[in-house]
C-alpha cells in the first residue's frame, strides 16, 4: 500500500495532468498485476460499495481520541474531509501493516457482511498500524471516493503512454464489461473482451468565439445559423447493433443516458452523429444544472429519468453506413441527417437542430438575444462549405453566445469549499440594498483567481462574526460584479427574484458598499433585458 | 493580583508600566522575538534577548533604543522582575515571565515544544497565570519526529536530483529559513534569497553559527543551480526569479501544510509540516506543564482551544490580539519590493 499511497500523494499534489499521467505510468510499471486492476476500478468509479458507515468511523475515532464532538467537528470544518480529519487525529502508530492494494480491498469487501463489533475490530486494528498518509487512504478506501483529479480521460492516456495502446480504445477497453477476477490485466488493456471497431469516435469539431463583426464574415447566405445550446457535446456512434455515446472529454457516458440508447435501437443504419445532450422535459430545454444531476451518477435511477429526461440536439452527421461523411460539404451533411431522421417517426426527445432564417446580418442580433428565454446560450455560425474540422480551428465555426446580465452586490457570508479549496473561504452570498438594509440575490462560487480567493479569506479571518463552524457572516465591504444568464421572479427567496447561473465576474475594488445595486434596479431587469 | 491587563496597544503589565509585544507605539516595549507581528516600529525603548537584538536592529534600524538580556538573566522594571526563557520558536525568541510581589505571569510568545537542533529549547515554567499563542491549536495538528520530517525532505531532495531538478524551499526569512538550512545540512550546496542572507548575517553576528550557504545572486548561471537546493521566502512563489530557476521542483514549508487541501492549494510540487509553532500535543503539554490557574489564548484557534482547556478543568479565556495568525503572512517579500 505504500506504493499506492506515494501514487496518491504524488498525483494530488500537482495540478499538472502531464505530472499525474508521469506519476501513474511509473506506478503502473512497478505495481503487481492485482493491483493494476483495482487502480482501473478505483479511478473509473467502479469501485466496491462502502463496506462501514461513517457515522461508525467518526464514533471509533471519538472514542479512540477522547476528544468532544464539537472539537470533531471543528477539527473536520478546518481539514474539509472526514477520512483525512480522522487519519490527523488519530494517535501514532503500534505497529505497521504492509499488505498490497488488492489484499486490503479484498479484506474489505469481505468486511462488509460482518457484525458492527468485528468491522471495529478489524478498522482499528488497521489505523493503528498505519502511519498518517496510509492511514488517509485506507479511510478513503472504505468510502471509495478518489476525487483527487483522476478523470477517467487521464488514466487512459496514463494507460496509453505505458501500453502504447490507442486511448479511445483503452477508454472502450476500461469502461466496457469485465470481471477483476476474471481478467488479466493484459487482456483488459489489448481489448480481449471488445470489439473497437464498433465504438471507435471520430475527434470533435470545435468553434472558436466570434471576434469579428457579423459583416466581415461576408455573405450571409453563405451561413448557416444555429442555437446554442448548454448542454454536453455528445457523439452517438451505431454500429453493427452496437451504441456508444462519448462525450467531448473522449469519455464513454453511454450508461448514464438510456432514454438517448433505446432512441437509437430503433434505427436501422448505422452511424455517428454529432449533437447535444440536453435536459428536456415538455418540449423545453432545461438548465444546465438540472442536467448535472443527472451526470456521473453509477445508476441512473427511474425516479431520476422521470425528472430530468435527457434529450439529443442532432448537429451533424459524421458517418453514414460505414462511409465517412467528415469531408463532404456541410450543406451536403445535413442533407444525408436530415433524411436519416425522416427515415422513421423519430422520438420526442431526438431533434435535429434547427435552422435559424435570417435575411442579413443586421437581423441576428436580436435574434441572439431572445436565445436566453429558452435557455440557449447564443448562436452558431457555421459555413455552409465547411467539412467537419478536427479540433479546432478558425474561421469556419463561430460561437456567438447572448451578453450576460450583471448587477453590483456586496459579500454578506462566506463559507469554506471542500477538497482541494477546503482551507479558504470559496463559496459567498452577495446582497443588494433593500430599504435601509441588504437582502441576498445570489450565492457564488466560481469566477475569482487562487490570489483574489485567498486575499479574500485573509479579509473573511479578519471579519468574521461567528468563532464555530464553516459559515461566516462578514462586514458588507467587499463589492462584486456578478453575472447571471437570466432572472425571473420567485416567492420561494426572500429577494423576490432567482437568478440563474450566478457567477462573480469580477471583484471591484473601486467600488464601496454605497454604490450597489437596489433591488429594485435588480427586478427591473426582468422586464428589461440589455 | 492583576499583573496584565490586555489593551488596545498590547498586553500591558500595570506595575511595571511596560509592554509586551505591543501593536502600537508605547514608551517602554519587552519584544519575545523578531517576527514582524510580535516586534513592530516606533516603540521609545525595546527591552528584548541577547540573540534577537541584532535581528531587531536590522529589521527596526540600527538606531532604535535597545538593551538585551540573557536567558534566565533577571532585571527589574518599576518592581517588576522580567525574565527571558527560551520559547524554542526562533533564534532569540523568548517566553517573558513577569514577577511582582510572588505572583508569577508568562508570555509565551510564539513556541514550539520539539527541539530543531537550532533554537534553544524550550523551557517550561511554572506560573500563576499563563498567556499561550494557539496558532496550530486543533488536534489534527501534530508534527512528524524532526528525524522523520528530516527523512521525507531529503528524499524529495533525491528524488528531484534524480530528474535533474532543482529543489526549491519557500519559507519565511526568519526561522523557517534556518530550520531549512538545518534540516537540509550536508545533503548538497544551498542557495538563499537576499533576504535571508542578510538575516543570516545578522544572525552569525552575533556569534551563532548557521549552516553554509551562498547568497543567490539574480545573474546566477544556470548550471550551477541545477541538482542543488535554494531557499526563498513564501512570497516570491511564482515570481520571475524562480521561473528562471532552471527545472524547478518547488515545496512550501509550513505547518498549514499538514492539511491536503492546503497542499493543493498552491501550485507547488511539495508541502512539508515544517513548523516554528507548538502543535496541538505540544500546546497542550506547555499549558500543563505550566501548572497555572488561569490560561489565556491568544492568536490562533483561540475558541477552541480555550474552550477545550475550559472542559478539560483548565480555567481559561480567550484574548483577541494583534499577532498573526496566518503563519507565512507574516512576510511580504516580493519582486516589487526587490526592485528597489
Amino acid at each position: 500500500m505504500k506504493h499506492f499511497s506515494e501514487l496518491i500523494s504524488a498525483i494530488e499534489i500537482t495540478n499538472k495532468t502531464n505530472s499525474k499521467i508521469d506519476a501513474l505510468v511509473d506506478y503502473l510499471k512497478a505495481a503487481p498485476e492485482k493491483d493494476k486492476l483495482w487502480i482501473i476500478t478505483l479511478f473509473t468509479g467502479k469501485r466496491p460499495s462502502r463496506p462501514v458507515k461513517t457515522t461508525l468511523m467518526r464514533q471509533w475515532c471519538m472514542e479512540i481520541t477522547g476528544y468532544p464532538e464539537w472539537l470533531f467537528l471543528e477539527s473536520y470544518s478546518s481539514v474539509g474531509d472526514l477520512g483525512e480529519t480522522i487519519a490527523l487525529m488519530l494517535p501514532d502508530p503500534t505497529h505497521i501493516i504492509e499488505k498490497p492494494l488488492s489484499v486490503w480491498m479484498e479484506e474489505l469487501i469481505a468486511l462488509r457482511p460482518k457484525s458492527d463489533s468485528d468491522k471495529k475490530a478489524y478498522v482499528l486494528n488497521a489505523w493503528s498500524g498505519m502511519e498518517m498518509q496510509e492511514r488517509l487512504i485506507f479511510n478513503k478506501l472504505i468510502g471509495g471516493s478518489f476525487r483527487i483529479g483522476v478523470s477517467k480521460k487521464t488514466l487512459v492516456n496514463a494507460l496509453s503512454k505505458y501500453s502504447g495502446i490507442d486511448a479511445n480504445q483503452l477508454m472502450h477497453s476500461i469502461i466496457g464489461n469485465w470481471d477483476i477476477n476474471s481478467i488479466s490485466f493484459e487482456d483488459l488493456i489489448q481489448g480481449e473482451h471488445i470489439n473497437y471497431d464498433n465504438s471507435k469516435p471520430y475527434p470533435f469539431c470545435l468553434a472558436y468565439a466570434l471576434e469579428k463583426e457579423l459583416p466581415e464574415l461576408g455573405n450571409p447566405e453563405e451561413w448557416q445559423v444555429e442555437y446554442k445550446w448548454d448542454g454536453i457535446r455528445g457523439q452517438i456512434v451505431k454500429r453493427n447493433g452496437e451504441i456508444f455515446i462519448w462525450s467531448r472529454g473522449e469519455e464513454l457516458v453511454t450508461s448514464q443516458f438510456p432514454e438517448l440508447v433505446s432512441a437509437m435501437e430503433t434505427f436501422e443504419e448505422d452511424f455517428v452523429i454529432d449533437g447535444e445532450i440536453l435536459a428536456l422535459k415538455d418540449n423545453a430545454v432545461l438548465l444546465f444544472n438540472d442536467l448535472q444531476k443527472r451526470l456521473n451518477r453509477k445508476n441512473v435511477s427511474k425516479k431520476m429519468l422521470e425528472e430530468i429526461p435527457v434529450g439529443f440536439y442532432v448537429y451533424d452527421v459524421l458517418e453514414w453506413n460505414g462511409q465517412d461523411m467528415r469531408t463532404q460539404p456541410m450543406t451536403y451533411r445535413r442533407e444525408i441527417l436530415e433524411t436519416l431522421l425522416a427515415s422513421q417517426i423519430l422520438p420526442n426527445h431526438i431533434l435535429i437542430s434547427e435552422i435559424i432564417t435570417f435575411n442579413n446580418w443586421s437581423e441576428l442580433d436580436a435574434i441572439r438575444n431572445q436565445a436566453r428565454e429558452f435557455n440557449s446560450e447564443g448562436l452558431m455560425l457555421k459555413q455552409k462549405s465547411s467539412p467537419y474540422h478536427t479540433g479546432r480551428k478558425k474561421g469556419d465555426w463561430w460561437k456567438w453566445k447572448v451578453d450576460p446580465l450583471t448587477i453590483d452586490a456586496v459579500m454578506i457570508y462566506a463559507q469554506k469549499g471542500s477538497g482541494r479549496r477546503s482551507s479558504k473561504y470559496t463559496d459567498y452570498t452577495f446582497a443588494v440594498k433593500k430599504d435601509d438594509g441588504l437582502v441576498t440575490v445570489a450565492k457564488a462560487y466560481s469566477g475569482l483567481t487562487d490570489v483574489e480567493i485567498t486575499e479574500i479569506s485573509r479579509f473573511v479571518n479578519k471579519n468574521a462574526i461567528e468563532k464555530f463552524g464553516p459559515v461566516r457572516t462578514v462586514k458588507p465591504e467587499l463589492v462584486f460584479e456578478i453575472a447571471f444568464e437570466g432572472i425571473a421572479l420567485s416567492n420561494r427567496h426572500k429577494s423576490g427574484v432567482a437568478l440563474r447561473f450566478p457567477r462573480i465576474l469580477r471583484w471591484r475594488r473601486d467600488k464601496t458598499v454605497d454604490q450597489i445595486d437596489t433591488i429594485e434596479q435588480v427586478k427591473q431587469l426582468i422586464t428589461n433585458p440589455t | 493580583m492583576k499583573l496584565v491587563k490586555f489593551t488596545k496597544k498590547g498586553i500591558y503589565c500595570i506595575p511595571g508600566k511596560f509592554y509586551l509585544d505591543p501593536w502600537l507605539p508605547v514608551d517602554f516595549a519587552i519584544i519575545s522575538h523578531g517576527h514582524a507581528d510580535h516586534a513592530r516600529n516606533g516603540m521609545k525603548y525595546y527591552l528584548c534577548q541577547t540573540d534577537s537584538k541584532a535581528i531587531l536592529k536590522h529589521r527596526l534600524g540600527a538606531d532604535i533604543q535597545i538593551e538585551s538580556l540573557n536567558y534566565n538573566e533577571p532585571r527589574s522594571v518599576n518592581g517588576v522582575q522580567v525574565s527571558f526563557h527560551p520559547a524554542g520558536h526562533v533564534i532569540g525568541s523568548a517566553q517573558i515571565r513577569l514577577e511582582y510581589k510572588g505572583f508569577v505571569v508568562v508570555f509565551t510568545g510564539d513556541y514550539k515544544v520539539k527541539n530543531d537542533h537550532l533554537t534553544i529549547p524550550f523551557e517550561p515554567i511554572k506560573c500563576h497565570e499563563f498567556i499561550t499563542e494557539s496558532t496550530f491549536g486543533l488536534p489534527i495538528y501534530n508534527w512528524l519526529p524532526e528525524a522523520q520530517l528530516q527523512q521525507q525532505m531529503q528524499d524529495w531532495v533525491l528524488k528531484n536530483q534524480s530528474h535533474n531538478r532543482t529543489s526549491v524551499f519557500l519559507g519565511y526569512s526568519l526561522g523557517k529559513a534556518q530550520r531549512i538550512m538545518k534540516l537540509m545540512e550536508g545533503v548538497d550546496k544551498m542557495y538563499v534569497h537576499s533576504a535571508i542572507h542578510n538575516l543570516n548575517k545578522a544572525i552569525e553576528g552575533s556569534g551563532i553559527p548557521l549552516p553554509q550557504t551562498e547568497l543567490l545572486n539574480y545573474d546566477f548561471k544556470k548550471e550551477d543551480l541545477q541538482n542543488k537546493i535554494v531557499i526563498m521566502p513564501p512570497g516570491l512563489l511564482g515570481s520571475k526569479l524562480l521561473k528562471k530557476i532552471p527545472n524547478a521542483a518547488t515545496a512550501i514549508c509550513s505547518g498549514w501544510m499538514q492539511i491536503r487541501g492546503n497542499r493543493r492549494w498552491q501550485a507547488v510540487d511539495a508541502g512539508f509540516a515544517v513548523s516554528d509553532h507548538a502543535d496541538w500535543n505540544g500546546l497542550l503539554s506547555a499549558v500543563k506543564a505550566s501548572e497555572a490557574e488561569k490560561v489565556y489564548v491568544t492568536h490562533g484557534s483561540q475558541a477552541s482551544f480555550s474552550k477545550y482547556l475550559n472542559e478539560i478543568g483548565i480555567p481559561s479565556a480567550e484574548v483577541k490580539t494583534e499577532y498573526g495568525t496566518e503563519e507565512d503572512d507574516k512576510e511580504v517579500v516580493t519582486e516589487k519590493k526587490e526592485a528597489l
